[in-house]
């Protein structure tokens, strides 16, 4: 496997990487606002995509073949290279999944039938519903009781409140890195000291995370770390749970299937370990490849300095649209990074998104799956700009000046 | 003016507009224009949820003819209400349910009439259907 050397952080370097940023909608240059929904991908992504189903393609993990002892290899490769970037333990801690949704379901199915009536789970008022609703759904089958860690008006978690409900009971806290409505990261490192100081096992959502910033999961400790590859630049259609070996060794299997299996007679089935427990069936294979290589891609970014520049644009995005009337900027967490969310008095977040997408420019509008989040606030939605380490402060520029015509049109 | 020529009449009206905000400030202006649904009357019968704004929609059938008022929080979809509404207010339920409304692509609004887009819109196409099957089978 090649590494690619890191280099000083150089925006327009970066976006050279990127052939998607290069393109023209209805007549105007592309400005890619919405990666908080899914990021573009870098060459090394794409190529490895065409060079896979061009010359690799094979089932894994069963074929005496060449082709399918060299997909088998870089799939396993894949597979190291995240656990290295991740600095987890064991490559069998990492799993592939279909995403961050299916890696919490996967949780909540398994490590959830472990759990008895009255068991706590406990949440945040700004979780993506991704992260609500499979608790719920557990609840409801297990007759555990959900709890939520309510948030103060800047969109911060008061830690507080969240102190009080974590108690014995709590089995489990299943809590978002950063915000994906928001942008407010939270203390994670701090909650999952507090909960397993009372026995709780804590799932950290890091859909909005992993892209921005180096993650460390022995350093946090957590004993489930799971995001998206679409969102850190790889393909869609996969994903990865991180889950400290001796959780997942007692955890039984989510899906059944071909791969996941030691011996199937009909009678008895024993499992096949970890990772291979939980990927039943044959699994996104070119993804997974590719997921690897969108973490080589990473390991040639100065993560630190790209943290710093995506933090720099939110900061000089918030303060120029600070300066119109009506408008209010949803999430001031103090700690918060590359989202910036507002909405405008008397103007429905839909009409700027499509006045906004007719200007060359991608956000997103609406619920951004956080409907509580939204009831919270006392609004249908909101309009929100979401940048990666490729945007740069010309075309927020541009965005602002869009804003601006599109209000003078809206009002 | 039939159903076919109140359409050719719209896309007459768009081809004056050289890009898609000269064309949008039109369809805005519209949507100011339309009268609204008082908020008493904004029930949940009368209701179209879309995903990100939402419909309202209140007919009457009279005389042999439907007619519809609606109403939605986003201007940009009640200015495109208020294009359909113009096209099918009027008519008798056997046209408007066996209506094609092709002005709606020939203009360039299709992606708002979208599965995806989830404004309500195409829900209020369908109930606006449903509305005049109902009136035929009662005929």
């Amino acid at each position: 496997m090649s590494n690619l050397e890191q280099k000083p952080f150089n925006v327009r370097e970066i976006r050279e990487e990127f052939p998607a940023l290069r393109q023209q909608v209805y007549g105007k240059n592309l400005i890619y606002f919405d990666n908080g929904a899914t990021s573009q991908k870098p060459k090394l992504v794409l190529d490895a995509i065409n060079l896979f189903y061009s010359k690799e393609n094979a089932n894994i993990h069963r074929g005496v073949h060449y082709l399918s002892q060299r997909a088998t290899t870089d799939y396993e490769a894949a597979r190291q290279r995240i656990q290295r970037y991740l600095s987890a333990r064991k490559s069998e801690e990492i799993i592939f999944t279909k995403g961050t949704t299916d890696s919490i379901n996967l949780v909540a199915f398994s490590y959830g039938s472990t759990l008895s009536a009255g068991d706590e789970i406990l949440i945040s008022a700004m979780e993506h519903h991704s992260n609500i609703v499979p608790w719920q759904m557990l609840c409801e089958r297990q007759g555990c009781i959900l709890k939520v860690a309510p948030i103060n008006q800047r969109g911060e978690l008061i830690m507080d409140e969240f102190d009080k409900l974590l108690s014995k009971k709590t089995k489990l806290v299943a809590i978002t890195h950063i915000s994906n409505t928001l942008g407010t990261v939270n203390p994670i490192k701090e909650i999952i000291q507090k909960a397993h100081a009372v026995g709780s096992k804590v799932l950290i959502d890091g859909a909005q995370s992993i892209q921005h910033m180096r993650i460390n999961v022995k350093e946090l400790d957590c004993d489930f770390y799971v995001f998206s590859s679409h969102k850190v630049f790889g393909p869609t259609g996969i994903g990865v749970l991180y889950g400290k070996e001796e959780i997942l060794d007692r955890m039984p299997p989510y899906q059944g299937g071909g791969d996941m299996i030691a011996r199937v007679t009909f009678e008895r089935t024993t499992y096949n370990e970890l990772p291979f427990k939980f990927e039943a069936g044959t699994p996104h294979i070119a993804g997974g490849i590719c997921l690897g290589k969108a973490f080589e891609f990473l390991e040639s970014v100065d993560m630190e300095a790209a943290e710093r520049h995506e933090r720099e644009l939110a900061k000089y995005a918030e303060d120029m649209l600070d300066t119109f009337e009506g408008l209010q900027i949803i999430g001031e967490a103090k700690n918060k990074t590359s989202v910036v969310s507002f909405s405008l008095k008397g103007i429905h977040p839909f009409d700027i998104g499509t006045l906004l997408d007719k200007q060359g420019i991608a956000v997103r509008t609406g619920h951004h799956c956080t409907q509580p989040l939204m009831d919270f606030y006392g609004i249908p939605g909101t309009v929100r700009a979401s940048f990666a380490f490729y945007n740069t402060k010309q075309e927020i520029d541009t965005f602002v000046e869009a804003v601006e015509r599109s209000l003078s049109m809206l009002k | 003016m039939n159903l076919t020529e109140k359409q050719e009449e719209i896309i007459q009206e768009f081809e004056v507009f050289d890009d898609w905000m000269e064309k949008y400030e039109y369809i805005i202006d519209l949507g100011k224009d339309l009268p609204k649904i008082d908020d008493a009357n904004k029930t949940e019968d009368r209701l179209i949820e879309g995903c990100q704004s939402r419909v309202w929609l209140d007919s009457h059938f009279n005389n042999g003819k439907m007619h519809f008022t609606a109403d939605s929080d986003a201007i940009i979809t009640k200015g495109i209400i208020g294009l359909l509404i113009r096209v099918l207010d009027g008519e008798e339920p056997k046209d408007i349910a066996t209506a094609d409304l092709f002005f709606i692509s020939k203009i360039g609004l299709q992606e708002h009439l979208s599965p995806t887009r989830a404004n309500g819109l195409l829900g209020m196409v369908k109930r606006l259907k449903l509305e005049a099957i109902k009136h035929i089978s009662a005929a």
